[in-house]
């Protein structure tokens, strides 16, 4: 790897992003429509709603950044410019790790936007502090791009590509404590939820929920978090391939 | 890299390539020789651009060895020093001409010189005037020189060119070509693949591939002549006919 080389890869990402407004407009405006209908539903009952909301700021960062890193992989991989690169100077790890940092930095934009809307605007109430909220919410967009550089590789085209969303978040959603209790689940349902790197963030967000100071299983939820985005942008390294048929 | 100047810049030897289930390259052997503009001229389907492929290492090659500026292709080492523009334009429509270049040239160099050189580039290829343009808004032919300028920008020892001035007006092909052979006599050496026979003349050597082999490496002057007609075309017909005849 090579810092030039791996930072003028993420300013060029970002320059992308921004002659693109109506994405960025979209990654901005998409989750606090989410949580305005959040609100409406749950008009009567606060409490759920700060449950639901609160898991909902996790999830949002998690969807989009998937989707978006997914097609921006496979666009890089379309247009000729991924073979290009790998004739020059850049590094494989150089090239993940610059659509991590990038979209990782329009994931904090969004995170702060959404959380600041949930906490202000309507009015959501957690023991811990949003900030904790927001870093969670980050881990989770990088753990979607992770997931989404990794799976692009199997898609070769954009159709595929969007339909890997559904198999590789909607799994971890549904298992993930949001809808029924980990605990409550039946034991190979359990143990299913407890290799999806989702439902480590979600109980790190009911940490942030229920306790004023940070816990130890917080901590451990977010290192868990991260690890599995390591491993994901570095299983998308090998699967990365310089030469192809 | 001195001693090493009589060297060829790229040899291939016993080169076998399969894509998509089909023999593309059959035991190809060829050399180009440093600081020359050389031609690899043939029909489409030919394969061409597979044989380029394989020169920048991203093709995968089933057997053969392909030698560039004394490295195995694809080496680390290279990829300062090759410079390749595919033959559909690659470079990022949502970029901005200048921001294209610019991050090409950041991959070679640090400081000024990327500024620099990436103005030299745009220069060049004749998109002076539209730095500040988004590159999907240009037409097809300056499209496809803000991908040549970010193939050039490196300042590569080898240029692999597909088909370089396809879709460009004539006065744009030829200062193209004046281009490459003043790179020539500064020592790089360019390869540059077309389908259109008048492209020939403007090379100092030719490789004629058909079906996946060479089936000519010589001067311009020396195909004509070996097929004994002035015009390039009818020559390589003759040689296509001749080379279809004789026993492999």
């Amino acid at each position: 790897m090579s810092l030039p080389v791996f930072s003028s890869t993420v300013a060029r990402i970002l320059r992308q992003l921004r002659h693109d407004h109506r994405t960025i407009a979209l990654m901005v405006v998409v989750p606090l429509v989410f949580l305005t209908l959040l609100y409406f539903m749950y008009d009567d009952d606060p409490l759920l709603f700060d449950r639901v909301a609160l898991i909902m700021l996790g999830i949002f960062p998690f969807i989009l950044m998937f989707l978006v890193t997914s097609i921006a992989m496979l666009r890089e991989r379309t247009s000729g410019t991924l073979e290009r690169l790998f004739t020059t100077p850049v590094a494989k790890l150089d090239l993940l790790f610059a659509y991590g940092v990038a979209f990782g930095l329009a994931a904090a934009v969004q995170a702060t936007v959404a959380t600041a809307a949930a906490y202000l605007l309507f009015g959501l109430d957690t023991a811990g502090s949003a900030v904790w909220a927001v870093v969670i919410a980050v881990a989770n967009a990088l753990l979607g791009v992770a997931l989404g550089l990794l799976c692009s590789a199997f898609a070769r085209t954009e159709f595929q590509a969007v339909q890997f969303m559904p198999v590789v978040a909607i799994p971890q959603i549904l298992l993930c404590g949001l809808f029924v209790a980990r605990e409550a689940m039946a034991g190979w349902l359990n143990a299913l939820s407890d290799v999806l790197p989702l439902s480590y963030a979600v109980e790190a967000l009911q940490e942030v929920g229920t306790s004023a100071d940070p816990t130890g299983l917080m901590l451990r939820d977010i290192g868990i978090v991260a690890g599995a985005v390591v491993v994901a942008l570095v299983l998308a390294a090998a699967t990365l391939r310089r030469r192809t048929s | 890299m001195d001693g090493a100047t009589n060297e060829p810049a790229v040899q291939v030897q016993g080169l076998v390539v399969d894509r998509g289930g089909r023999r593309v390259l059959d035991g190809l052997d060829m050399s180009v020789p440093r600081g020359s503009v050389t031609g690899l001229l043939g029909p489409s389907g030919s394969g061409k651009t597979t044989l380029m492929r394989a020169v920048v290492g991203v093709q995968l090659v089933r057997s053969g060895t392909v030698t560039v500026l004394g490295e195995p292709a694809g080496s680390p080492a290279l990829r300062h020093s090759v410079g390749y523009l595919t033959q559909s334009p690659s470079v990022y429509p949502d970029l901005t001409v200048q921001e294209n270049v610019r991050y090409f040239s950041s991959l070679y160099f640090r400081g000024s010189r990327r500024r620099e050189a990436a103005a030299e580039a745009i220069e060049a290829v004749g998109l002076a005037g539209t730095e500040h343009q988004l590159v999907g808004s240009l037409s097809g032919g300056q499209h496809s020189r803000a991908s040549l300028a970010c193939a050039l920008v490196g300042d590569p020892q080898l240029l692999v060119l597909d088909e370089p001035t396809v879709g460009q007006d004539p006065v744009l092909r030829e200062e193209l070509w004046a281009r490459f052979h003043q790179l020539a006599e500064r020592g790089v050496t360019v390869l540059v693949s077309s389908h259109v026979m008048d492209e020939a003349n403007r090379c100092e050597r030719l490789l004629l591939i058909r079906e996946g082999a060479i089936i000519a490496d010589a001067t311009p002057d020396q195909v004509r002549e070996h097929a004994g007609t002035t015009d390039l075309d009818q020559a390589f017909l003759t040689l296509v006919r001749r080379h279809e005849g004789s026993p492999r």
